[in-house]
């Protein structure tokens, strides 16, 4: 079986930051895929399927995440949630410009 | 091998297993397990886990469509607890120190908590709430499950706990618990007036004996001298099983009084009647020749089911009881929920300050159905036997005035349904109020009888929380204004020719006898298990002496001197009971 690696870094734009509704969001679209999936901020990697390990990252407004997909579907994981981070979580969703880039 | 002082709140011995009542209110102790537990641990945070989640999905689903941001919260806080990794710390936890599943969980939400209130963010830091609140949902779980185990108890155990709620107490299987030890509370905490209806030992105010015990150890309660030993060897149980021997002795030589009269030497005659918290210790009261119930409570009523009791839930309590006492008289107090009880259904709004708060007789006059179902039920059962109604907590006239208008009320519907009831019941009131205290000549107009409340009566006039480790030794019964307020409203009951009884913890401490007896007491009521003692008491004083007592005590400055004196007065006419 094919087994993809995909990353992108995005930056957490919302004024609130990745606070409890913003990470379930992440949390309910990384979980769909079967990818497994890492995000990382300057000192942690952390499931980002589990809500408890996505909120202790703590990401406040301006912090940068890395976010690295690996499996099957890994592509598709990360333009999905990258997608959230450039429309739901921007500060003016949904019309606000795309924030995230690709690495 | 551990041994611990604290209050010494109900006389006697035991010996069983200890079995800990841990709370959600409290601090979760760290209580190890042995190896062929930590499966079974393991199983129960399962359990909480799942349970939590289904009560959250029905919740959400009782928010309906308008929920809003409530809806966001439930959806998060689900998503917390069907997070694996979560759930696998905390087994990991269970499993690595071999700890309780309530100390896993609460360690590690703990250890969540602080991380998020660590980050300089406030929105963030703020998150730590949430996490609290998780906490709390699961521990509930835990500890709901656990309450079932008590209900269904089947050895002999001491219950070991915090702080024991009547809600807990309410629950439990009366057959197998042997004895109570607290860390917290005083001589008239709700553990220690329970300890005393039900007649076996207790001491309180232990500090930290729930922190002490592991699952399975075994405990002795020294409920006369305030002594706890945590896994005693075998010359310890020995020994106290000698003592514990010679004490029943005692007890059965008190006992031996049961059928003589509560008489002083100078042949005045004293009336002894209990005090109780359930209906099946009425008969305690006949065991111990007591010769009627001075106050019968009638909370167990809304701390035992999940619904407002109805009026046939509070006639049938009464009924019983009242036909096994045939013409004895029988008080019942109005329901006196608020400050630290609270029924089921009716979760008050927390109150800053409860026992200044909605509570008793202002909750009743605020809440007139739930009032008048409990009149109407009164009334109705009056006709079995010698009853009287008794309102808690009433602070001044109007109010007095205004629970008898309801009363009249609740009469004029019996007669307009054609429902019969005892014409003339006598209507009195507690008086354990400062101001009730200082007013009692003009309440007396309105009252067949006071009876005197000496718990809330010392709490109130000496604002002390008496539940309250820190400061309880500021509570006694000895201070001089206590004295004088009692003074008072024995003279203004005398002055009106109304009727006159104590009820509360005062009237069953033995050094308390003599001075109550020369202010002019010659009613009083108490736990039934201490009559025979109180009565040994009475059986061996002249009134005369009494008068002296009190004339000589009520010109003293300090509790201290009061106390001194009372005990060596008592000693001196009775060596034994001290």
């Amino acid at each position: 079986m094919e087994k993809l690696v995909c990353e992108t870094e995005v930056e957490v734009r919302n004024p609130d930051g990745l606070h409890m509704r913003p990470a379930m969001q992440f949390v309910d679209v990384a979980s769909q895929f079967s990818s497994n999936i890492e995000v990382s901020n300057a000192e942690y990697t952390v499931d980002g399927k589990s809500i408890m390990q996505v909120t202790m990252l703590a990401a406040t407004c301006g912090t940068k995440l890395l976010i690295k997909a690996t499996g099957k579907d890994a592509e598709e994981a990360i333009r999905a949630l990258r997608e959230l981070f450039t429309k739901q979580l921007a500060p003016n969703p949904p019309s606000a410009e795309a924030s995230g880039k690709q690495n | 091998m551990e041994v611990k002082k604290g209050i010494a709140v109900s006389p006697g011995i035991a010996i069983a297993r200890a079995l800990v009542i841990d709370s959600e209110e409290s601090r979760i102790p760290r209580r190890s397990v042995r190896q062929g537990q930590v499966a079974g641990e393991v199983r129960r945070v399962r359990d909480a886990f799942k349970r939590a989640v289904s009560e959250l999905t029905e919740m959400e689903a009782a928010q309906g469509i308008e929920g809003g941001q409530i809806k966001d919260i439930f959806a998060v806080h689900r998503r917390f607890l069907r997070d694996k990794s979560l759930r696998n710390r905390i087994v990991r936890m269970v499993e690595a120190e071999k700890v309780t599943a309530e100390y896993a969980v609460s360690a590690t939400m703990h250890q969540i908590a602080e991380h998020f209130s660590q980050v300089k963010d406030h929105y963030i830091s703020e998150r730590a709430a949430d996490i609290y609140d998780l906490e709390k949902r699961l521990l509930h779980h835990l500890l709901g499950g656990l309450k079932e185990d008590i209900a269904h108890i089947a050895e002999q155990v001491v219950v070991v706990a915090h702080e024991l709620t009547p809600t807990q107490t309410a629950n439990f299987n009366r057959t197998y618990i042997r004895g109570l030890a607290t860390d917290a509370g005083g001589r008239t905490s709700h553990t220690a007036i329970v300890a005393r209806s039900m007649g076996i030992p207790a001491v309180v105010g232990l500090e930290d004996v729930t922190g002490s015990l592991t699952g399975s150890d075994t405990i002795i309660i020294d409920g006369n001298h305030g002594v706890v030993v945590i896994n005693p060897d075998d010359d310890t149980i020995a020994e106290y099983e000698k003592y514990s021997r010679q004490y029943l002795k005692l007890e059965h030589q008190l006992d031996a009084l049961r059928d003589l009269p509560a008489v002083t030497r100078d042949g005045v005659e004293i009336t002894l009647l209990g005090n109780i918290e359930f209906p099946d210790e009425s008969q305690l009261i006949i065991d111990k020749g007591g010769q009627g119930i001075g106050l019968y409570r009638t909370e167990f009523l809304y701390l035992y089911s999940e619904t407002e009791p109805t009026e046939e839930d509070h006639y049938e309590a009464y009924a019983e009881t009242i036909r096994a006492f045939g013409n004895k008289p029988i008080v019942i107090r109005t329901m006196d929920l608020g400050a630290d009880k609270f029924t089921q259904s009716r979760r008050f709004d927390p109150e800053p300050n409860p026992f200044l708060g909605l509570r008793s007789i202002r909750f009743c006059l605020q809440n007139l159905a739930i009032f008048k179902t409990q009149l109407r039920a009164i009334l109705r059962a009056s006709l079995l036997g010698n009853v009287s109604i008794m309102f808690p907590l009433i602070t001044n006239l109007p109010e007095l005035r205004q629970a008898k208008m309801i009363l009249r009320d609740v009469m004029e519907d019996l007669d307009e349904d054609g429902i019969k009831y005892k014409q003339g019941i006598k209507v009195g009131i507690m008086i354990e109020t400062p101001s009730a205290a200082l007013t009692a000549a003009t309440l007396a107009q309105d009252a067949d009888f006071f009876s005197i409340g000496t718990n809330d009566l010392i709490q109130y006039t000496l604002a002390v929380d008496r539940g309250n480790e820190r400061v309880s030794s500021l509570y006694t019964g000895a201070e001089p204004a206590v004295l004088r307020l009692l003074r008072a409203v024995v003279q203004d009951a005398y002055r009106a020719k109304i009727g006159l009884s104590i009820c509360g913890e005062m009237a069953s401490e033995p050094e308390y006898i003599m001075l109550l007896l020369g202010m002019g007491v010659r009613t009083f009521s108490l736990a039934p298990p201490l009559i025979p003692e109180v009565k040994q008491v009475i059986r061996s004083v002249s009134i005369d002496k009494c008068n002296q007592i009190t004339r000589k005590v009520l010109t003293m400055t300090s509790h201290r001197q009061v106390e001194s004196f009372l005990r060596d007065a008592t000693r001196k006419v009775l060596p034994e009971v001290f």
